[in-house]
């Protein structure tokens, strides 16, 4: 407000003393109400005086922060004195701060020398406000009072100056407060703005005091802001509050907790560090002050770095296995490998390659094995080093080494092997060698000469044996040659013979058949019967020729098989046909039982010849009864059987196959009686044989005989 | 025993034997059964008494010396004069193959030794039946 002082305003000067005096008094006292500021209230005032008729008035008014005097205002003085007002306030003796330190007005008396600015009148030097203390003088009023009734007018408007000076000074003072304090809260934010954390500061139950603008894009959202960031900050209030609230609100400060939260303004989860503490407000009373820090990425990265420490691990871990297997590898190889340095220094070796290279640890101190193991370094460092003086050795280099066993003190040739390894730049870094063992290898060889030796002696064996095989082959060829030749000499001599036999006998039996027939005339019965016996021996002569004959074409392999179909009962009655003449004179009875059987496919003719004896023999040794003839098959029908049964002398079981032997009959005695030359059954057997079949015998002595020739129905040619 | 009387001719039979015993056996038999006979004691002889009195029927021994039976009964057989004349080989070759190369030889017939004589004039008699057949049947 801009007051208007009483002097500018030319209202009559306040009369001094009665009603116009308290009227006066009246326009100050409402001038000072309604001015607001210091200088013009001193103004207003020092012109009431002068218009109350004091010459001189003065107002010093002195800063209360510097104590300095601020302004002088004044009625009745020159500018140019009035610059020159200076109050020497740390001169105590100076009177003017000794009036402003007095309790009460002092007057200053015109004859002390003091600066023209006092005038030549005697002043009262009122300080303001007179009530206060000195440290809170606000000014001093200067009044010179040549005038009657002035002091008291002086006091009163020093009384209100001060008052209202005062009450000025305390507004400033408030007004002031306030600025700072508006200040320092607009720095104070601006500061927790400037932080790129979250920051609010809320109740116990999360609901905001404070916030930062970085909070407040998390935490509050405006009216006509999209739908989903007020979704979005509800949902962040809402964990933000429970999270809070689960803290519990350690007592003791700070706690510190993970919070996700999602992003207003894109929706993504964003996870922050909690750290919060409980502040007490001398108002508000508990508060928690939170700062969030983002740490999404900060999580990220400490993952990213768990997986890559976790990778490093199992790498590591690989690589370890990758190392122990290759140990494991390399100690169980057999051979020895060493790993020297260009120099033949060893740096690795595995566990048999240690039982060379390294003593054994005896305590008893085996100088023999020391010596061993002295001796093979030495010569593997000297293979080693031929490695590099060999020229064109190049990177591997075979040879052989005479070692010994430090265990067995044998000696141990072996074959070493060494490879040079280079470094990046090519330089010999290592030289790793293998050992193997040649022993087995030597005696291998050893056993290879003499297996190949032995080899040769029995090769040189072989061809002795074939020699003596091929010497033995030509005598055998011509032992066979000769056998054949004596085989031909044979059959050619029976031919001979049969022929050579046969003349004579043609003689004998044509004359005595010729004599028999009349053809010499009549002869008498002594004759014939001596005739008769002439002829029965001859054939009895042919008989045996025939016989011998036949043997000795079966087993020359000479008699041929005709094969043909033929009806078995047709060939047996025959047969009976033949030996009719035979049987009425032995006085037997025959029987026949033939089956009806298909025709069979065998040699007629010998089936004829071995029937045709089996039934001669049985008449022959039957002194009475009869003869069964029987025509059947076996029971699958592969074979055909013909029996011959007879009432007979029999054949004891011990001579069964004695019968089937050439030249044999049951008992030789028989043979006398029963004439044969015991041929017979032996040529049956062969026959039967030759037709795939066999002759059966089933006899007991004195009971009869029964001879069955099996033979095929459908025979084969051989 | 009958003999043949009354025919006008008597057949005429060479028999072939080295062998006298057996030769004049078989010669005096067939006479006493009333066959004209002549004699031949080996191959070459036999040729020449066949073709010289051309007998009925030739018996006829194999083994025999200077000419052996099989070869003279290959020549009367390759003779148009004498291949009529049937021939029976009359051997004691009495092993398989034997007849065989009689009949391969040309021989009407074959007889093993021993033969008794009365087998022999029942074989003549035979073949020369089928012989007079044979030959009624060409006309």
């Amino acid at each position: 407000m801009r007051a208007v002082s009483p002097a500018q305003a030319r209202k009559p000067a306040p009369p001094i003393e009665g009603e116009a005096g308290a009227r006066a008094r009246l326009s100050l006292a409402e001038f000072l109400l309604g001015t607001d500021e210091a200088r013009e209230c001193a103004q207003g005032t020092v012109d009431w005086l002068a218009q109350a008729g004091a010459r001189r008035a003065i107002c010093a008014l002195i800063d209360g922060e510097t104590g300095k005097v601020k302004d002088v205002l004044a009625r009745g003085v020159p500018d140019s004195q009035l610059r020159g007002l200076t109050i020497a306030l740390e001169d105590p003796q100076d009177p003017l701060v000794f009036a402003l330190a007095g309790p009460e007005p002092v007057p200053l008396s015109a004859k002390r020398r003091r600066p023209a600015i006092f005038g030549r009148d005697d002043l009262l030097a009122l300080p303001l406000p007179v009530s206060e203390k000195r440290e809170a003088r606000l000014g001093l009023l200067l009044v010179s009072l040549a005038g009657g009734e002035l002091e008291a007018q002086a006091r009163w408007a020093a009384e209100l100056l001060g008052q209202k000076l005062s009450r000025l000074r305390s507004q400033t003072a408030l007004l002031e407060g306030e600025h700072r304090l508006a200040r320092e809260r607009e720095l104070l934010l601006s500061i927790i703005n400037a932080s790129p954390d979250p920051i609010l500061l809320t109740d116990t139950e999360g609901r905001m005091i404070i916030s930062n603008a970085r909070a407040d894009a998390l935490f509050s959202a405006k009216d006509g802001e999209s739908e989903g960031r007020h979704r979005a900050v509800a949902l962040n209030n809402m964990l933000f509050s429970a999270t809070l609230s689960q803290q519990a609100i350690d007592e003791s400060g700070a706690a510190r907790r993970e919070l996700l939260l999602v992003s207003p303004s894109e929706g993504s989860d964003l996870l922050f560090e909690l750290l919060s503490s409980v502040v007490q407000h001398p108002r508000e009373g508990t508060c928690v002050v939170s700062i969030l820090r983002n740490v999404t990425d900060l999580r990220a990265a400490t993952e990213q770095i768990e997986e890559n420490y976790r990778k490093l691990k199992l790498a590591e871990a690989d690589v370890r296995a990758e190392r122990d297997r290759l140990d494991l590898i390399i100690d169980s190889v057999a051979d020895p490998i060493l790993v020297t340095d260009p120099s033949g220094k060893i740096l690795l070796m595995n566990s048999p390659a240690e039982r060379l290279f390294t003593a054994p640890d005896d305590p008893a101190g085996n100088d023999d094995a020391q010596r061993v193991v002295r001796s093979n370094d030495a010569h593997f460092s000297s293979f080693v080093t031929n490695l590099f003086l060999t020229p064109g050795a190049g990177m591997r280099w075979r040879a052989e080494i005479l070692l010994t066993d430090p265990a067995e003190l044998q000696p141990l040739p072996v074959e070493a092997i060494a490879g040079k390894v280079l470094s990046e730049h090519g330089e010999v870094t290592a030289v790793v060698t293998i050992l193997h063992d040649r022993t087995e290898a030597l005696e291998k060889a050893r056993l290879y000469e003499q297996l190949k030796a032995a080899s040769a002696q029995l090769e040189e064996r072989v061809r002795e044996a074939t020699a003596e095989l091929v010497r033995r082959n030509e005598l055998l060829q011509r032992q066979h040659l000769a056998l054949e030749q004596g085989s031909q000499l044979k059959s050619q001599f029976l031919a001979n013979m049969s022929h050579e036999f046969r003349t004579p006998l043609n003689a004998i039996l044509g004359y005595t058949s010729m004599l028999l027939g009349g053809v010499s005339g009549a002869v008498t019965p002594p004759q014939k019967v001596k005739l008769e016996r002439i002829d029965s021996n001859g054939k009895h002569l042919l008989s045996i020729i025939n016989d011998i004959l036949d043997i000795s074409r079966i087993e020359a392999g000479k008699m041929p098989l005709h094969l043909e179909e033929f009806e078995l009962p047709t060939l047996i009655g025959e047969l009976l046909a033949e030996v009719e003449p035979l049987l009425q004179k032995a006085k037997l009875r025959t029987v026949t039982e033939i089956d009806e059987l298909p025709p069979l496919l065998s040699d007629r003719q010998k089936v004829k010849q071995i029937v045709l004896n089996l039934l001669t023999n049985a008449i022959k040794f039957t002194p009475q009864g009869l003869v069964r003839v029987r025509a059947t098959t076996d029971a699958d029908e592969c074979n055909a059987l013909i029996s011959v049964q007879d009432t007979g002398i029999g054949i004891a079981e011990q001579d069964h196959e004695e019968v089937f032997e050439d030249f044999r009959q049951a008992d030789n005695s028989v043979t006398r009686e029963y004439g044969g030359a015991g041929l017979g059954l032996s040529i049956c057997r062969r026959l039967a044989t030759m037709l795939g079949g066999r002759i059966e015998l089933q006899s007991k002595l004195g009971q009869g005989s029964t001879f069955t020739l099996v033979i095929p129905r459908r025979g084969k040619r051989r | 025993m009958s003999a043949v009387a009354e025919t006008p001719r008597r057949p005429l039979v060479l028999v072939v034997d080295d062998f006298a015993d057996n030769r004049e056996m078989y010669c005096e038999y067939l006479s006493f059964c009333g066959y004209d006979v002549i004699e031949a004691r080996n191959g070459a002889e036999a040729l020449e008494e066949a073709r010289s009195r051309m007998p009925d029927i030739i018996i006829m021994d194999l083994s025999l010396p200077v000419m052996d039976g099989w070869e003279a009964t290959r020549r009367l057989k390759d003779d148009d004069r004498t291949r009529m004349i049937p021939v029976v080989a009359l051997t004691g070759h009495a092993l398989a193959g034997h007849s065989q190369v009689a009949r391969d030889a040309g021989c009407d017939s074959f007889l093993a030794k021993p033969c008794l004589p009365d087998q022999l004039v029942a074989e003549i008699k035979r073949m020369l039946e089928s012989g007079k057949a044979s030959i009624e049947a060409k006309r």
